[in-house]
């Protein structure tokens, strides 16, 4: 119990909580946020990348760094990516903590190479004597009306490389907490960012914090069933539940956030609770993370599903350009609420 | 007259150009290549009015022995391989003197960024027969801990990070080094060996330019030895050789007989003297010849004539031209030739222990993530139910 005084204190810091310790900003400045908090508290810590110097990188995210840091530790490099990659990996494994930015994720495919046979297997053919301490991360997803290569979503291709953890960010609080702990984590981490989500706005905590690299993020308890998601298609997802909610269905949205690996644990929690799972995902069909999810979950927790998994994705074509041919490309909301309505029949 | 009133300059982003109305296109080739830096003739005599750095008696010695330790290695592990005992190796015959002699002109502090035919950097820091041995067989004591196959070594201890099969791969690895060591402030500089076919992989290119921009202290060693597996130079480029490249990129360049050992020596030193002092890149070509086949999963034969191989074998080969040298000049003689032959043996203890099945997981992450423990846990299941399917030998 608490004194009366204790009382009125506690109301106080939480008054003060809700009011003062916390600042609203877009997900871009939370990126931007983190990685200059990071860099202010590790001198190892550097960024590379196309364009990320004095202009600040083509979505923002490294605004006001090379002013502050200098176009040293903040160094804009010519147009190859599988190279200034490499430079990465080098400058990793010499003591640095690089965060490399890839102008559109879909450029990286150019640095696949680096990406898979070096960063990925260095580490663990060195026998442990290299680590590659560096994050890259960049804009990918299916934005508006980008065209194919502007419009990709490479975690499908970078999910089976091993020594890679990747993780993707949906809100300013998450994108902080995970650019936060990608620049710590001694592993490479790719951070996935989507082009629609840097405008996003939220009112995040002063106080230094980072988020769990390996952790999912329960963003609404409920059920009947449960709905994996991650990135933009959070957003998609919880339009389709305002939807199901006023049909009577109280779905689980989870946003798994690492993808690589998957927190099965979280994951597992849900499907022993609602028995039903609704994977829904901005990548493609065929090998994607969704194909990963629906196998890890069927190995596990065969016994707990009441129905097969049911799994929403993109179709297996490159994005094309047109509005109205994008549009049903992805995952639209109407085709969640249609399906949680099948699964729970 | 006409050219000097034509002349008004074009100031744009890239500079100040001179106009000219002469419609003139550079050349696609030089009438003379360029030249290359060598000190010691075939003979190991020096040529006259040459310009080189100089070499201790001790330095020379060392040199020399371990050449000749580097040629017994290759035979040890080459007969090791034709004899079924290792999957894979690669020979470093005919390039001893870049090989050593470059090593020799850096120092311990320098990051070297190897491909596959260095090993007698490793050597020349203090690598020991048994640890090269150990990554061979793949032992337990290998640093890489089995996981890479043969040559492929790797040394935090010696600055010797470990080799990857991808061509060039390492070049811009040494660009971002650089990059470190400049941020550090620190008194050394990166080193990347890599041969002629590699320079034809855009890494090569994008590290050359990248070390440009970034003033990175950085030496670029390439061993010209003619031949990519079976691709000769001609089909690999048509640009006169590696070293007219540098000036494209803005890169200061060298030409040198990679087979002089003293010459080799001599440009490194001062590669590394203006990379570390003015921080810039360098780019050292080294002309030599892959006396040896590729690797052993090559026949050189079939698509080289014999008696060009043998001719590069006996009248150009870089040991014998520095033994010459430094037995004119009173530091060796037949005693000591017949003593370093007689003390290389092979002590190599090839029967070592195996890695654990444990080392399988390990260092893909600092901490093995949950997936991995699961196949972990899972192979250790399958491996005790049925052990006979499994070797004895591997402990679990």
């Amino acid at each position: 119990m608490l004194t009366p005084f204790q009382y009125l204190l506690s109301g106080i810091y939480l008054t003060r909580y809700i009011l003062y310790s916390r600042h609203e900003l877009l997900l871009f400045e939370a990126l931007q946020e983190g990685l200059e908090e990071e860099m202010e508290r590790d001198l190892r810590v550097c960024v590379m990348g196309e364009d990320v110097g004095h202009y600040g990188g083509s979505y923002k995210v490294t605004k006001g760094l090379a002013k502050k840091f200098g176009d040293l530790r903040v160094l804009d490099t010519p147009i190859a990516e599988n190279s200034f990659t490499g430079m990465g990996i080098g400058a990793a494994m010499t003591g640095l903590r690089p965060v490399v930015e890839g102008m559109n994720m879909g450029f990286l495919l150019l640095a696949f190479n680096q990406i898979s046979n070096n960063c990925g297997m260095l580490h663990y053919t060195s026998g442990g004597q290299f680590t590659i301490p560096i994050v890259i991360r960049g804009p990918g997803g299916v934005g508006r009306q980008l065209g194919a290569e502007h419009s990709q979503r490479l975690e499908s291709y970078f999910q089976s490389i091993p020594g890679i953890q990747m993780v993707a960010c949906s809100t300013p609080y998450n994108a902080k907490g995970l650019m936060k702990a990608a620049i710590r984590s001694e592993n490479p981490v790719i951070l996935f960012e989507h082009v629609l989500l840097y405008n996003l706005k939220e009112r995040i905590p002063d106080e230094d914090y980072i988020c769990n690299l390996e952790e999912a993020e329960m963003v609404r308890p409920g059920e009947n069933v449960t709905i994996l998601t991650y990135s933009r298609m959070r957003y998609h997802v919880m339009q389709a539940a305002k939807t199901l909610v006023n049909k009577g269905y109280d779905p689980e949205v989870i946003d798994i956030r690492s993808l690589k690996p998957f927190d099965l644990y979280t994951i597992g929690n849900s499907v022993k609770k609602t028995h039903r799972v609704l994977i829904v995902e901005e990548c493609m069909r065929t090998g994607g993370i969704g194909a990963s999810l629906i196998a890890a979950i069927t190995e596990n927790f065969n016994d707990y599903l009441d129905a097969p998994i049911m799994c929403l994705s993109s179709q297996d074509v490159p994005t094309p350009y047109a509005g109205t041919l994008e549009e049903v490309t992805v995952v639209q909301p109407a085709q969640i609420v249609t399906a949680v309505e099948q699964l729970c029949q | 007259m006409k050219a000097f009133i034509s002349c008004k300059v074009l100031d744009f982003p890239g500079g100040k150009v001179v106009f000219s109305p002469e419609m003139r296109f550079l050349s696609e080739s030089p009438s003379v290549y360029s030249q290359c830096y060598r000190v010691l003739d075939d003979n190991g005599q020096l040529i006259s009015h040459s310009n080189f750095v100089p070499v201790s008696e001790e330095v020379a010695v060392k040199m020399y022995s371990n050449m000749v330790t580097l040629q017994t290695l290759d035979t040890i592990f080459y007969e090791a391989q034709r004899q079924g005992r290792i999957s894979f190796y690669v020979t470093s015959i005919g390039e001893e003197a870049i090989n050593i002699a470059s090593a020799a002109a850096l120092t311990s502090d320098d990051i070297v960024f190897p491909q596959y035919r260095e090993p007698g950097v490793l050597l020349w820091r203090g690598f020991t027969l048994q640890e090269f041995a150990n990554q061979c067989f793949g032992n337990k004591a290998d640093y890489g801990k089995g996981r890479q196959m043969p040559i492929h070594y790797g040394s935090n201890k010696l600055n010797y990070f470990t080799v990857a099969s991808t061509i060039a791969t390492q070049i811009p690895h040494a660009v971002g080094a650089a990059y470190s060591l400049k941020m550090d402030k620190k008194d050394a500089c990166a080193v990347t060996y890599f041969g002629d076919g590699g320079t034809s992989e855009g890494d090569f290119h994008a590290a050359m330019n990248f070390a440009a921009v970034t003033e990175s202290p950085v030496i670029f060693i390439c061993r010209n030895n003619g031949w990519a597996i079976s691709t000769p130079t001609s089909d690999q480029f048509r640009s006169d050789g590696i070293a007219v490249r540098g000036q494209a990129y803005g890169v200061r360049s060298i030409r040198v007989d990679g087979n002089d050992a003293l010459a080799m020596y001599s440009a490194v030193h001062s590669a590394r003297h203006m990379a570390v002092n003015e921080h810039r890149p360098i780019l050292i070509e080294a002309v030599t010849y892959r006396v040896g086949h590729h690797s052993t999963s090559d026949d050189s034969t079939k698509y080289r004539p014999a008696n060009e191989i043998e001719w590069w074998r006996m009248a150009r080969d870089p040991v014998t031209r520095f033994r010459k040298w430094i037995e004119i000049n009173g530091w060796w003689g037949s005693e000591a030739e017949s003593q370093l032959r007689s003390s290389i043996r092979s002590q190599i203890a090839e029967r070592a222990e195996k890695p654990p099945v444990n080392d399988l997981f390990t260092d893909v992450y600092d901490n093995i993530p949950s997936n991995l423990r699961e196949q972990e846990k899972l192979l250790k299941e399958t491996i005790n139910r049925h052990p006979k399917d499994y070797p004895a030998d591997v402990p679990i």
